[in-house]
Formats: C-alpha cells, sequence, structure tokens
C-alpha cells in the first residue's frame, strides 16, 4: 500500500518545487513592499532562457544561469518603471506578463516539439532514499528540488536572522519610516525586485529543463497566478509557502492519480480540483484578517516617493 | 548645572533660506544652539520649524545659508552624515516599526555587528542611567505612546548624541510623562547634551527651556528668555497678534440626548482594545470629555458610537430615548447624530474631492439633493457658507480636501457637521495637528454649540483641551471608562494617574444634574 503512495508524493513534490521557487521570490520582493504580478510572464522568459541555453548544448549550468539572468534582468525593467518612474504597480505587474507570455511565444516558435538534449535527472541520497514512505519521494528529487529545500531555509534564515533581512522587511512596513533611518529604500527593493526575478526564472527553467524537458507555448500553464496567491495564503511566510505548495501539488496529483486508476469523475473536474483547492484554502486564511494584518507589509504595492 | 548662556555655539544656522514650489518655508533664519543648552523652537504650523530641523538632520537641503559645526562650516546632506557628526532626532509622528520588537528597531538605526543580545543589554543599562524603563524584547505594537518614545530617545541615546531634536516631544503623553522626560532631558543638558525642543506647548517651553527662537510664516520674530516671559506674550510673538480667550457660558442642562449602557465590544484587529461596559449618559448643552491615551478603546468607542461598526446589543446605545445600537451611521445621522473623526482626510473627507463635493458626503439631506440628482447650486452655496462661517482658508470650493491645512480643513469639516443642525455631536482630536489661533477658535464653536443645546462629546488625548472646553471628565483606559468628575472637581494630576488606568472601578455612574 505504502509504495503505491510513491508516485503519488513525488508528483506532489515535483508539482511544487516551481511553485515554492517562485513563490519564495515573489514572497521577498512583496516583503519590500513591491507588489509585482508579473510572475507568469518572468517564469516563461526564464524558461525559454533555459531551454534556449539547453538546446544550443550549454549544459545545465548555463540553463540555470540564463533562466535566472534572463528573469532578473525583465524584472529590473519592472522595477525601473515601478519604483525609478513610479508607475501603478498593478497595471506594469500585469503588462509584464502579457509582456513576457507574448515574447516567450514568438521567440520560442522555432523550439516548439525540441526535446531538451539535457535535463535534470534525479539524485537519490543512498541509504536516505529508501526509508519508507518520503524516502523515495523527498530524498530522490533532481538537483533543483535539493536547492529548493536550500533556498526554502535560506530565505526564511535571511529574513528572520539577518539586519539585511530585517531591513528588508521594515522597508515593506514602511519606506517613509526607513527612510527617515537612513536606510536605501529604492536600492533595497531594486535587488528584491531583481531576486524575484532571477527566483522566478529558476522556477521557469525547473519547468523547461527538469519537468517537460521540452518547449511549448505557455508551459507554465498559469502556475505563475498560483504562486501569488501562494504567498498571501502563507501570509508571508517562507516555510508557510513550502506547506501550501506542497498541498497544492498534492491535490494536482491526486486528481491525476484518480485518473489513471480510472475514477469515474469529469476529467475537467479532476484538473481544477487543485485550484479549486487552493481558492478555499486562501478565502478560508483570509477570513483570518488578524494573520494577514500581522504579517502583510504594510506599504505593499504602494509607490515610494523618495522626497515625500 | 550648566547655566548655558556663554560659550560657543556647538552648531550655527546662519541666514538659511529654502523655497518651496509653491511656499518661501524659510526665509533668511539664524539659529544657533550651545552645549549643554535647551534650546525652543517656537511657532505655528507652518511657521517653518520642521523644515528648519529636516534641515539640520539632512533630510531637505537650503537654498540658501550656511551651517557651522563646532566654529567650521558643515553641508549635512543626508540623515546619515547628521548621525555622523552626532545630531540625533525624535520625531513626532514616531520612526518606529511596528511588527517587530524594540532591540530589533534599535538594531537598524546602529553601525556595527548585528548582535541583538549584546544590544539588549546595552539598551537596558541605558535605559536605566536615564530612568526610562524599556523591556528590549518586546513587540512595538504592544507598547503604549510613552513607551513608544522612550524608545525613540533611548535609540537616539546610543548614538550618544552632541545634539538631540525633539519634535513636540509631549503632545501624546500624560503629565506624568512629561515630568519624566523632562527630567531626563535636563539630565542630558546637565552631560553637556544640546537639546533642540520643538513645541507649541508654552507653558513646557517655559519650564523646560533656557533659550526659545520665534519663527512666523517662514521668519525669524524674536529670540527669548522664555522663563522670564508670560505664556501671553509668547503665543502673541507665535501668532503675531492678540490670543483670543476661550469664553465658557454659564448654563443648564436638558434633557438626556445620548446614553451609553453597558456597551461592550471586542477589539478591533490584532492591536485593538475591546471596550468592557462602558456606560456614560449626555444631556443635551453639556460638554462630556473622554481623556485617554489613543489606543485604549477610543477608535472602537467611536466605530460603535457613529454606527460604522454597530455593536450587537442594540440597548446598548440610545439616542434621545430611542435604542440605535444596531443602527447604521446614515440612519443615526438622520437621527441628529454627527461627528468629527480624527482622521480628517480619510474619514472625514475624501483627500482628492473639492470641497463642494465633500459638503454633499453628509449633508445631502439639507436640501442639496432633489429626486435623486444632485443641485449643484444648492451645493456649492452650502459648501461657501461653510467657507465664510467658519473662516477656512483655501482656494474656494473647487479646492482639494487635502490642499487645506489640518487646520482649515478642521474648520470646514466641523462647519459642515454644525450647520446640519444636530442634536448629539461628537468629535475626535478636534485639535490634533492644528495651530493655536485654529485651535482657540474650534474650541470656541464647541463651547458655543453646547450653548445652543447641543450635547457634545469630546474624544482627545490632549488633557489641557478638555479641561478648557469640557463640563465634566471622564477617562477610557484599557477599554474600561472611569467615573465622570466635574471638570472644576478634578485635576491634570488626578486625571493624568487615571489615564494609566488607575481609577476607581466600582464607584456607581453618578447622576447628572438635569435642568
Amino acid at each position: 500500500m505504502i509504495e503505491s503512495l510513491n508516485p503519488l508524493l513525488a508528483s506532489a513534490i515535483a508539482a511544487a518545487i516551481p511553485l515554492i521557487l517562485a513563490a519564495l521570490g515573489e514572497l521577498v520582493v512583496e516583503r519590500s513592499g513591491v507588489l509585482n504580478l508579473g510572475l507568469e510572464g518572468m517564469m516563461l522568459i526564464g524558461a525559454l532562457a533555459s531551454f534556449v541555453a539547453v538546446a544550443h548544448g550549454g549544459g545545465l549550468a548555463a540553463s540555470v544561469i540564463a533562466a535566472m539572468a534572463a528573469g532578473a534582468m525583465i524584472a529590473l525593467v519592472f522595477g525601473f518603471v515601478t519604483l525609478t518612474l513610479q508607475a501603478n504597480q498593478v497595471a506594469a505587474g500585469l503588462s509584464l506578463t502579457i509582456l513576457g507570455t507574448g515574447i516567450s511565444a514568438f521567440l520560442g516558435r522555432q523550439y516548439v516539439g525540441f526535446r531538451a538534449p539535457a535535463s535534470f535527472a534525479d539524485l537519490p541520497i543512498p541509504g536516505l532514499s529508501e526509508l519508507p514512505l518520503l524516502g523515495p519521494s523527498l530524498f530522490s528529487m533532481n538537483l533543483l528540488g535539493y536547492a529548493t529545500i536550500a533556498l526554502l531555509g535560506g530565505v526564511a534564515w535571511f529574513l528572520y536572522r539577518t539586519r539585511a533581512g530585517l531591513a528588508l522587511r521594515c522597508i515593506g512596513e514602511s519606506p517613509v519610516v526607513a527612510r527617515s533611518l537612513g536606510l536605501p529604500v529604492i536600492p533595497v527593493r531594486y535587488a528584491a525586485v531583481a531576486f524575484g526575478g532571477a527566483m522566478a526564472g529558476l522556477a521557469g527553467c525547473y519547468y523547461a529543463v527538469a519537468q517537460f524537458k521540452m518547449w511549448q507555448e505557455g508551459l507554465t500553464s498559469g502556475n505563475g497566478w498560483i504562486a501569488l496567491a501562494l504567498v498571501v495564503f502563507a501570509t508571508w511566510r517562507p516555510l508557510r509557502v513550502g506547506i501550501g505548495a506542497l498541498l497544492f501539488g498534492g491535490v494536482s496529483a491526486l486528481g491525476l492519480y484518480l485518473q489513471a486508476i480510472n475514477v469515474q469523475v469529469s476529467v475537467f473536474a479532476l484538473s481544477s480540483l487543485p485550484y479549486l483547492a487552493t481558492i478555499i484554502v486562501l478565502a478560508f486564511i483570509s477570513s483570518n484578517q488578524n494573520a494577514i494584518r500581522r504579517n502583510a507589509p504594510a506599504s505593499l504595492g504602494k509607490a515610494f516617493h523618495a522626497d515625500g | 548645572m550648566n547655566e548655558s548662556t556663554n560659550g560657543a555655539p556647538l552648531i550655527a544656522l546662519h541666514n538659511i533660506r529654502k523655497q518651496y514650489p509653491a511656499v518661501l518655508a524659510v526665509d533668511d533664519v539664524s539659529l544657533s544652539v550651545r552645549a549643554g543648552e535647551i534650546h525652543a523652537v517656537l511657532g505655528e504650523n507652518g511657521a517653518g520649524k520642521s523644515t528648519l530641523m529636516k534641515i539640520i538632520y539632512g533630510a531637505v537641503l537650503p537654498d540658501a545659508g550656511r551651517i557651522e559645526w563646532n566654529g567650521s562650516p558643515v553641508t549635512i546632506t543626508s540623515p546619515g552624515e547628521a548621525r555622523e557628526l552626532g545630531i540625533a532626532m525624535v520625531f513626532q509622528h514616531f520612526s518606529l516599526f511596528e511588527s517587530i520588537n524594540v532591540v530589533e528597531n534599535m538594531a537598524l538605526a546602529l553601525p556595527g555587528k548585528y548582535d541583538l543580545k549584546a544590544l539588549a543589554a546595552r539598551i537596558t543599562e541605558v535605559s536605566q542611567r536615564y530612568g526610562l524603563p524599556l523591556n528590549p524584547w518586546r513587540s512595538v505594537h504592544e507598547l503604549s505612546v510613552g513607551e513608544r518614545q522612550r524608545v525613540e530617545i533611548v535609540r537616539c541615546l546610543l548614538l550618544s548624541p552632541k545634539l538631540l531634536i525633539m519634535d513636540e516631544p509631549t503632545s501624546v503623553l500624560t503629565p506624568q510623562a512629561v515630568d519624566q522626560l523632562f527630567e531626563t532631558l535636563r539630565t542630558l543638558a546637565a552631560e553637556g547634551t544640546a537639546i533642540v525642543y520643538i513645541s507649541h506647548k508654552l507653558d513646557e517651553i517655559r519650564r523646560l527651556c533656557h533659550r526659545a527662537t520665534v519663527l512666523r510664516g517662514g521668519r525669524f520674530i524674536a529670540e527669548v528668555d522664555p522663563r522670564v516671559e508670560t505664556e501671553r506674550r509668547l503665543a502673541e510673538l507665535m501668532i503675531g497678534r492678540e490670543f483670543p480667550e476661550t469664553q465658557r457660558h454659564a448654563q443648564a442642562y436638558g434633557p438626556v440626548a445620548l446614553e451609553v449602557m453597558a456597551l461592550s465590544v471586542p477589539g478591533d484587529g490584532p492591536f485593538g482594545t475591546a471596550l468592557d461596559r462602558i456606560t456614560l449618559r449626555l444631556h443635551a448643552g453639556q460638554i462630556l470629555g473622554i481623556a485617554g491615551i489613543s489606543g485604549n478603546g477610543q477608535a472602537e468607542l467611536l466605530a460603535a458610537l457613529t454606527g460604522e461598526l454597530p455593536p450587537d446589543d442594540a440597548q446598548s446605545i440610545w439616542l434621545n430615548g430611542q435604542p440605535v445600537g444596531r443602527m447604521g451611521a446614515s440612519a443615526r445621522r438622520k437621527l441628529g447624530l454627527v461627528n468629527v473623526p480624527e482622521e480628517r482626510l480619510g474619514r472625514g473627507a475624501v483627500p482628492p474631492m473639492s470641497l463642494t463635493q465633500n459638503a454633499l458626503l453628509t449633508s445631502y439631506r439639507q436640501g442639496l439633493v432633489y429626486r435623486g440628482l444632485i443641485d449643484n447650486d444648492a451645493t456649492t452655496a452650502y459648501a461657501d457658507n461653510c467657507i465664510r462661517e467658519f473662516d477656512v482658508r483655501c482656494g474656494g470650493n473647487t479646492a482639494a480636501a487635502q490642499s487645506l491645512s489640518g487646520g482649515n480643513l478642521q474648520k470646514y469639516i466641523v462647519g459642515r457637521e454644525l450647520r446640519q443642525a444636530p442634536k448629539v455631536m461628537i468629535v475626535a482630536q478636534p485639535t490634533w495637528g492644528v495651530d493655536v489661533a485654529a485651535s482657540a477658535l474650534i474650541r470656541q464653536q464647541l463651547i458655543d454649540l453646547a450653548a445652543r443645546g447641543v450635547a457634545v462629546l469630546v474624544i482627545s488625548e490632549d488633557l489641557g483641551e478638555i479641561l478648557e472646553v469640557c463640563n465634566q471628565v471622564a477617562v477610557i483606559a484599557g477599554g474600561k471608562l472611569s467615573p465622570v468628575r466635574d471638570v472644576s472637581a478634578t485635576n491634570a494630576q488626578e486625571i493624568g494617574t487615571w489615564m494609566s488606568g488607575l481609577f476607581p472601578q466600582d464607584e456607581p455612574a453618578p447622576v447628572v444634574r438635569a435642568a
């Protein structure tokens, strides 16, 4: 019985990893007080960049670097528009998604149907991967999976245990106060936005080079929006992002599993299940106003005028 | 103690000038402060005090003029540079982050290794030495206003400043906390720290400061020794004309207009305070003041009384003999209950809308709407009348609410509400951020209003204001209401003690004499 759960858990984790990557990046961005709704677009651009790097024989390291650099670069454009030119963050973020979707579809036309010559393989940890239940799923991930766990811990440590993380959270709470203390509001927000872009790019890389191992238009299939929702669902706490992503991944995997064992439910109902579950949990969490208020960056999405 | 009238200045500003697009904020002002001196900067809103301090603190660059530090010329281009020179500032609006604890707040502003435990030990040591007790590990949102100010001051002291700027530090403190603050400031001055003290509370300046520079309209008016001047003389220097005095009227009360019976509501949000069986009775023609430090249930009480968040029990609030507990704000307005909220921009008025449009928001029942359509002529006339009668200085009825100064907008909002012929008026922080002359006008209006038979409830943190305006006073602390006292039968000391929650709990509600 336990053995039959293995593929379920493994696919839950596989679905969760890119969500964790993208949501962690967005969490840092939002904690600094910037709302970047362009997650989906940055993921697609990162996905394409990593696929192009691999397809031209650059190898896996090059694909990771290309994905993160492309994600960060497009995010910095968003940063310039919203932080320097102080445009509306919601409008700029939505435009970024449309831009990323368009650019990746346009430039990726010639790669459609291509298989990736290299991809991230599972690396079982000897011994640990033999453990019952979690062993075959948690301890035989690919390199990006292990990196995700490390990044999860790293972001939590950065936010809660370092002065820079403290400064970042405070800038998200009140940039006016932060500036009066001499904290560099705009540079920190730029750095956060670039980090968010790099993480979104990495999530895209996971879809292109680890999961699908091929290019197709819109291969992130809306998961950028799920990651965005996860940040709120997790009330801006890194470890809860992990739990939320696993829940979503689990429900997705369950849907596929039920299809595989021929349960008589509409395929469409099953594939909408994870979205439905996320919405229900999100609504449930949001009904606890206190949790939201205690953790939400108070200045989220508001432009900051440096001389105000 | 250092008499501090001799010696070279620590900081000297010469002929400072700062032009903003619309206004000349500081015009040829000079100011010098010596080590060990407590120097007051006096002036109304818009006199240029804040701009001048921002120039010293490096947050604003002057257009012209020189600054000397210890006799040598300096340019201060950022708060960081000011701190390196040894200039620290305690802001009027605290620069603390609510969601983190005291030691984290301080770590952010201090250079050096990020070691919270070592810093906490230093905080405890410094706070004890200056009589400012603090627990470094508490979250800022749990702290009272007085405690927050201690955090600000201790944070400045950790930098061992040579010049400490205090911007309106006592506006939110109890009288006891003010005394304690003054002790700390005197100790610091005796140790050689120069202190610039900004305030418009003249009695405090006379008690504390060695010298005072008076500004008006961005210009230097006078430098005086506040210890030998009268408050009246200082006020006249500040406003440039004779100071109006509040006139009280002898009066009898009418029937009960507003009655609150055992009103309990849960706190609003994680940092809110629950109300615990609030009971009070307000007669027509009476002005009842509710004193207390903000965050002790005032917001919840206001929301319950105005109908913004009606309580569960309809019987807990009575308006002119009718239970209104479950009614919303609009229904209560219809019965003659109007209010002037604390947040003038956002609650009292919509910031980007014109004064005319803002008039419509609450006064639409005054014949401004005809068959569901706005009567523009009537609305404009209504707004113009408010502006004229209450001497609102503004760019006409089309000016956006946010373009008015705090005092002028408050006068406009009070005027708008008064013209609705209310039976009960609830006013929160009527003169918060309003300059001296406008404050006097608003207070006089409240007194005149009561004389016309309106029941007035004033919720204010400014104890001096309550004692000046009200007939009776009660204190709210921790969501509980103290017994009600006649203003003539109590004093600032007793009310100050009550503000920290130490009031007799079981005294039956006093019966107020009726006409």
